[in-house]
């Protein structure tokens, strides 16, 4: 198959790049435009390293078509985001990763949550990160970051 | 390094880079008499931990590898204490591997145990000629100035000079020798003790910190390696014409497996390497290929029929283990009780979240890797070794690692790497499928064991007969090891923390067939497992609150000093049980289905005791709460201390709920997260860590402790909620997850 010429939208940047029109989203962030804060986890949709919004969805990027990306809105941890810098300083308030590989993940699947719940109880926080491991088993500090991202949120309203 | 910094300087600077202005102060550690060697500015001999800039930036190596246990924050923490430093100047920078650095080898949870004292005094050193350079230009003597918050001052005028200021004078000075050295009292620490957070923090939640998977090169290629599905199986012929259609793929060949010299070294399985333009189609062209086997002698290994042998040869004779004492049989004919029982762990893979990886550029005489090893040293006598080129023109990078939990130690994915950039004339990165992480690792090893006990009257236990089988470690280095070794009874069966007067300890075979190696916290897994299950059946059967049981085994109070500078003190032991009491309410009134089991456990030095709550309803079990102490001695970086013990706690319930490695004719049967399974956050428990305070002690292990304590915890809360034995992991194995 010969490559084909694709445009992506990735956190507001243009990309014209060639790929593979089968190609996981993952492998042409990391490996054609070289941005390497997605992870590869698993492959297979089961770990949520690999995780970024496209259009505002969650999406495990090692399991997502790059062409069905083409024309939509690409957004990874390289990025920013209200939500996401709230979560960055609860993240580094408690001083949540261990190894640091899974938090891209971690912290893009938070980031869909507060998009969409804006004061998430325990429960919505285990619904929305239960698809992400920590092998490091950081979790105890995920959730409570998450809560801490609300209040420093709700502080600056 | 030039080729490198091309691409990405920054980042690589930032990760391997040294710039060369300012003072250097070299050390070296792994001589035993001359511990410090002056280092002159300007050359680029990374022999060295601290350098000051102009400008006052610190620039400290860390000599140990990453891995999530933030040892880039404590060591370099304890080195600006020392130095007086604002720990607002100090930028960590990660060391090549060279023994130059000591014993760079990040696995025994020992870098703080052994490293705290020498990079105190890379610390001490500079201060000290930071003062003697601010004395000379006062011209007044050094006793009359101290160093503060990176200045120092003149105590008399109260004149101070900035740090960076002094760098030229303290450059020309001659190094203070090791005996002058002053290190301070533990009460004037300013970080040493307290809680620092990982000077990694914002590279790691922008996505910036670069792991071994991250590296890019220029004209790097990707490749992938199918390996036979059998442990030291070959390739017997194959076809790769479907492979070679698949886009981006450029070159498909077989690999030799690279066997290592007896006693050294890990080699590689070989196989058949597919190399592309990308990862993913390195992956495609992987899957595309067609390949028969030559299975090998490990063929037919089936871990079912294994456990049944294993748990025959336990019931059986073994061999005496020195260290055993007293008469059991005697003991036993004079018991009140008699209680026996037989417990089994599978075997298990590390998986850390990045799969194993490695770039590597092979050039004529000359060898680069940047990878997330464990033990970059033994990874370059590793290539040094098989690829015949002088190990001083290996460079080994250390990149950050993405969890290691003993799999980077072993470098077969550095030779890998190697192996085929030398064929191919190019950098390569070499990037595992999870698929071929949980398929191909070094596993921890499968055990069964045999307890039996005796009681007398009043519910002392008088009799200890232990047996236990596992493949050993050493297999892994030496053909034919059928016994676990010394060093591996010594990690909780010979060692443990318990006075019987009658104790009897016996081995028995157990064949390797499959890579054994080593994962966190290695056979205390099995130890802490056997004996605090059998404790607490002990404790049933004599009608004692388990707690109370083993504070009674623990005996009086005594400290058995021998050769180790870390003489075990029984009365730690029961300090950290009683206070783990104390904190999980112990003896509360639980609600319906739930139940408390506790463990303790003595590895690395550090004493440990666990609580563990969990609910049973409907046969599945949820783990409510575990509460955690540790006494690790001096607790160097406190939030840090606490973050592993937390994380210890689930990576401990992920071994006791769903770890399981098995094999269907020597081939391993599961294949990614979803037949492994992890603990994930809607299981997590709340989890409570204690540490205590011994600033006066000298400083144990961190990073393993916290997890052998676990599944023997959990088992233990299940019978109390269920009066159910669950003997056998995983618990999913049991019906109870």
């Amino acid at each position: 198959m010969l490559p084909v010429n694709i445009n992506l939208s990735i956190n507001g940047k243009l990309h014209q790049i060639e790929a593979q029109e089968n190609m996981p989203l993952l492998w042409v962030i990391r490996d054609i435009i070289g941005l390497t804060g997605t992870k590869f986890g698993c492959g297979v949709s089961q770990c949520g390293a690999c995780s970024v919004l496209i259009d505002g969805q969650l999406t495990k990027s090692c399991s997502y078509l790059v062409s069905s990306a083409i024309g939509k809105e690409i957004f990874t941890i390289e990025g920013t985001s209200k939500n996401l810098e709230f979560l960055r300083k609860a993240w580094n308030d408690g001083n949540v990763p261990q190894c640091g590989y899974c938090q891209s993940g971690q912290l893009i699947a938070a980031t869909s949550l507060l998009n969409s719940i804006e004061n998430p109880t325990d429960k919505d926080i285990d619904d929305a990160m239960s698809n992400n491991i920590c092998r490091c088993g950081t979790y105890t500090r995920i959730k409570k970051a998450i809560h801490k991202a609300v209040a420093l949120k709700n502080e600056t309203l | 390094m030039s080729k490198i910094a091309k691409i990405n300087r920054r980042d690589f600077v930032k990760l391997f880079g040294l710039a060369s202005s300012g003072i250097m102060l070299g050390c070296n550690i792994s001589s035993d008499k001359k511990d410090f060697i002056p280092q002159v500015d300007g050359t680029f001999t990374p022999n060295l931990f601290v350098q000051i800039k102009k400008d006052g930036n610190i620039i400290i190596i860390a000599s140990r590898s990453e891995m999530g246990q933030g040892i880039r924050t404590s060591l370099a923490s304890a080195i600006a204490d020392e130095l007086e430093a604002d720990w607002q100047y100090i930028t960590v920078k990660q060391a090549i591997g060279h023994e130059k650095y000591g014993n760079q080898n990040t696995d025994g949870s020992r870098s703080v145990r052994t490293r705290l004292e020498p990079m105190r005094k890379m610390g001490a050193i500079a201060k000290m000629m930071l003062i003697t350079a601010a004395a000379k230009k006062w011209n007044i003597k050094e006793i009359d100035c101290k160093a503060e918050n990176h200045f120092i001052i003149n105590k008399n005028t109260k004149e101070k000079i900035f740090f960076g200021d002094l760098v030229e004078s303290a450059a020309l000075l001659k190094i203070p020798s090791d005996e002058n050295i002053n290190l301070k009292k533990v009460e004037d620490f300013k970080f040493i003790g307290k809680t620092l957070k990982s000077v990694d923090l914002h590279d790691f939640t922008h996505g910036k910190a670069i792991y071994g998977i991250d590296v890019k090169i220029p004209n790097m290629k990707y490749a992938a390696i199918a390996r036979c599905p059998v442990a030291f199986g070959s390739v017997k012929k194959y076809t790769k014409n479907k492979a070679e259609k698949v886009a981006d793929v450029t070159d498909i060949f077989d690999l030799e497996r690279l066997k290592p010299p007896t006693g050294k070294f890990f080699g590689m399985f070989g196989g058949v390497a597919v190399i592309a333009n990308n990862t993913w189609a390195a992956f495609q062209g992987k899957l595309a290929l067609n390949i028969e086997w030559n299975n090998g002698e490990n063929e037919s290994f089936n871990t079912e029929e294994f456990k049944k042998i294993l748990e025959e040869r336990v019931h059986k004779k073994g061999k005496l283990v020195p260290g055993s004492r007293g008469n059991v049989n005697a003991a036993f004919k004079n018991a009140e009780k008699i209680v026996e029982a037989t417990y089994h762990v599978p075997f298990l893979v590390h998986a850390p979240m990045e799969v194993p990886n490695a770039t590597a550029y092979y050039q004529k005489n000359n060898i680069e890797v940047w990878a997330p090893v464990q033990d970059p040293q033994t990874a370059r006598a590793e290539l040094a070794h098989f690829f015949e080129i002088p190990i001083e023109n290996i460079t080994v990078n250390v990149t950050f690692l993405g969890g290691g939990f003993g799999r980077k130690s072993k470098s077969d994915f550095v030779v890998e790497a190697v192996a085929i950039s030398k064929k191919i004339n190019a950098p390569v990165q070499v990037v595992w499928t999870r698929e071929d992480d949980i398929q191909h690792s070094f596993y921890h090893a499968t055990s069964a064991q045999y307890l039996k006990g005796g009681i007398d009257k009043n519910g002392q236990v008088t009799s200890w007969l232990q047996r236990v089988g596992f493949p050993s470690i050493v297999s892994s280095f030496k053909p034919i090891s059928d016994y676990a070794s010394g060093f591996e009874l010594g990690q909780g069966f010979t060692s443990n923390p318990y006075q019987f007067h009658n104790f009897r300890l016996e081995n028995v075979k157990a064949e390797a067939n499959l890579r054994i190696g080593w994962l966190r916290s290695v056979v205390h897994i099995h130890s802490a497992f056997g004996n605090n299950c059998f404790i607490d059946e002990l404790a049933f059967a004599a009608k004692k609150d388990p707690i109370q049981f083993h504070l009674e085994l623990l005996g009086k109070d005594r400290i058995v000093t021998g050769k180790s500078k870390f003489p075990y003190n029984s009365a730690r032991m029961k300090k950290v049980l009683k206070n783990t009491a104390t904190n999980a309410n112990w003896g509360k009134k639980l609600p319906e289905n739930h139940g408390l089991g506790v463990a303790i456990h003595y590895s690395f030095y550090s004493y440990v005791a666990t609580i563990v709550e969990v609910s049973v309803l409907h046969k599945k079990v949820k783990v409510e709460n575990i509460w955690t102490t540790i006494d690790c001695g001096l607790a160097l970086n406190k939030d840090n201390i606490k973050n592993q013990l937390e994380g210890a706690a689930i990576f401990g319930m992920s071994i006791a709920l769903y770890g399981k490695i098995s094999t269907k004719e020597g081939a391993v049967e599961q294949h990614n997260f979803f037949d492994y399974q992890m603990t994930r956050m809607k299981n997590a428990p709340k989890i409570h860590i204690d540490i205590l305070d011994k600033m006066h002690e000298p400083p144990t292990g961190v990073g393993e402790p916290g997890v052998p304590v676990i599944a023997p915890a959990i088992c233990n809360a299940i019978f109390n909620a269920t009066s159910t034995r669950a003997r056998s992991l995983p618990l999913v194995g049991f019906g109870l997850v």
